[in-house]
């Protein structure tokens, strides 16, 4: 603590004598000071509210209009982000390792890519949704069904996976692939059992945002997923996730205690993940 | 055999860097090949400025859903980027290091919020407080500007902070060289020397904003109606587009469809002037 005294000592020493300096460094620090509350309110006002609503009927095994449960949403969210993961993870890596492993510069193939990824990560999750919606469950007649939503959350997480694991792949000193072809591995074998291996953390941390994300996703799964409150028979039945469930409950008002508990475990769900994330994530740099 | 084994796998990594390219193409395929056709027989004229959308009499006019856009999104900028553009200054800047690694890691948690939470928190915390301290219902334009402003600031933040730290140590120098103080020195060689950066992170905000459905729906009242001032509600694009889906059919679909175009070729340009901006910076 001292040294940071210290430090913001000097600082408004040497701003002392310059009333713009001093009052642009005021900003700064307010700024910093309102991002960081923001934050805070948020998450205390969510936990204050919400812990005291979490009950043992929350976590009963049916849903009906006396407990509420969140058990069904919760089975579903599992359920979604196991799915979207299974389509999304293996297209992501393999598209990883095409554009770094084994496109030659200045493929035009490639950027046709890199453009189509980047348009794909800023397209509104709503879109996402009304496309699924017209494809998945309309035109493959699917119906409001766990397959078609996490199809949907797939195809938003895609670009998130393959930039991660590029930027894994990439990291990769060429020395390991040298080494690899020196003792005789073709390409196929030196992708899958050196250059892959490595590169787990940063692949693992790009996984776990997306888990992230599929938790968080509200618009793209309610035309497609649909928000029946049942545990699914099937890939083929309707369910909502807890972010869609948190939504019905909130918009209807019946059920605020309920919401409040819920915002909690998604609030909780989320802090894990980031943090497992940026711990795999500083992994990967230690390694370096 | 081996050989045919590392011809096939080549061949799947490819079909699997195309999947993006597909995935793009069906988008614009389904998204196009329904809406366009409904904008032709509503008529581009009525349906882009028409100031009326009454689905029961087959009126389709989304004029006040772009302007309840553009509004909501403008006063998110106005609201989100004075706090973020600062805070990225500060992190890069002026940030010692304890503070920082408190710092970092609770822009990204502010990213990983779903929406539904924000939407949520400005349901229960700032629609009351606006209704009680300023006035109107409390569900309007000026709460979901905020909301958003504070949704934006990470995206703000991560991508003003690395255009800032990516300015070559050697302008900030030069300042202190020439006796400019450390402030001075950030913001009148670090700051302007960024300024495509901070742009490009604007830009991304606006995208964010324009996109961001959740929250909006939840504290912005979604009359649809032109809007008629900050203390009233607004409708914006996306949650016109959640509100009604639900029960819509024939025509009414289609023109909520076709929403979902114009407010896709609103993200396209968005994320064009953000590639741009973002290409700009790497050639410096």
């Amino acid at each position: 603590m001292t040294g940071l005294k210290a430090q913001l000592n000097r600082k408004l020493h040497e701003c002392g004598r310059d009333p713009l300096s001093l009052f642009l460094l005021g900003c700064v620090i307010a700024a910093a000071l309102i991002t960081f509350m923001v934050l805070s309110f948020l998450l205390g006002y969510i936990l204050w509210q919400g812990l005291p609503n979490i009950e043992t009927g929350l976590f009963a095994l049916q849903y009906n209009s006396e407990n509420v449960s969140l058990f069904p949403a919760l089975v579903d969210t599992v359920l979604m982000v196991i799915m979207a993961l299974a389509i999304a993870t293996p297209l992501g890596i393999f598209a990883a390792v095409y554009l770094v492993e084994y496109a030659s510069r200045g493929n035009r193939l490639v950027s046709l890519v890199r453009v189509t990824a980047d348009t794909l990560a800023g397209i509104p999750s709503i879109v996402y949704g009304l496309f699924g919606m017209l494809f998945f469950v309309t035109y493959l007649k699917w119906g409001y069904s766990l397959l078609a939503g996490a199809c949907t959350v797939a195809i938003m997480i895609l670009p998130l996976i393959m930039r991660t694991t590029e930027e894994a792949l990439k990291a990769i000193p060429d020395s390991y692939r040298e080494g690899s072809y020196g003792l005789g591995a073709g390409k196929l074998r030196t992708v899958f059992a050196v250059v892959l291996p490595s590169a787990v953390p940063g692949i693992l941390a790009g996984v776990i945002l997306s888990i992230g994300r599929i938790v968080g996703e509200t618009a793209a799964l309610i035309y497609t997923a649909g928000t029946v409150a049942a545990l699914p028979d099937g890939v083929l039945s309707s369910g909502r996730t807890l972010a869609v469930h948190m939504y019905v409950l909130a918009s209807e008002g019946l059920y605020m205690k309920q919401a409040y508990a819920t915002a909690v475990i998604l609030v909780v769900i989320v802090v894990a993940i980031n943090a497992l994330s940026s711990r795999l994530a500083k992994q990967l740099m230690k390694g370096k | 055999m081996e050989k045919r084994k590392e011809e096939i796998m080549k061949f799947v990594f490819l079909l699997a860097a195309c999947a993006s390219i597909a995935t793009v193409a069906m988008i614009c395929l389904f998204l196009f090949a329904n809406g366009l056709p409904t904008i032709g027989k509503i008529g581009a004229a009525d349906f882009f400025l028409g100031e009326r959308w009454r689905p029961a009499n087959d009126v389709y006019g989304i004029l006040p859903m772009i302007l309840g856009s553009l509004y909501v999104t403008l006063g998110a900028i106005v609201v989100g980027v004075p706090v973020g553009i600062l805070t990225a200054v500060f992190m890069a800047r002026f940030c010692p290091e304890k503070i920082y690694n408190v710092l970092k890691p609770s822009v990204e948690l502010l990213a990983g919020i779903p929406s539904v939470v924000y939407g949520f928190f400005g349901l229960v915390v700032m629609v009351p407080f606006i209704r009680e301290h300023i006035g109107g219902t409390g569900s309007s334009m000026l709460t979901a500007s905020l909301l958003l402003g504070m949704m934006i600031l990470p995206t703000l933040i991560s991508v003003a902070e690395a255009a800032l730290r990516a300015v070559p140590d050697s302008y900030y120098e030069g300042a202190l060289a020439l006796g400019a103080g450390h402030v001075r020195s950030v913001f009148f060689t670090v700051v302007p020397a960024a300024k495509s950066g901070i742009m490009a992170a604007i830009i991304l905000g606006m995208g964010r904003a324009v996109g961001e459905t959740m929250a909006v729906i939840m504290v912005a009242g979604n009359q649809a109606r032109m809007p008629i001032g900050i203390l009233e509600g607004v409708r914006t694009m996306t949650t016109n587009i959640v509100i009604e889906m639900g029960y819509a059919a024939d025509l009414h679909r289609d023109a909520l469809i076709a929403t979902a175009v114009v407010l896709f070729v609103f993200i396209l340009i968005i994320n064009l002037t953000f590639s741009y901006l973002k290409g700009k910076v790497v050639q410096q």
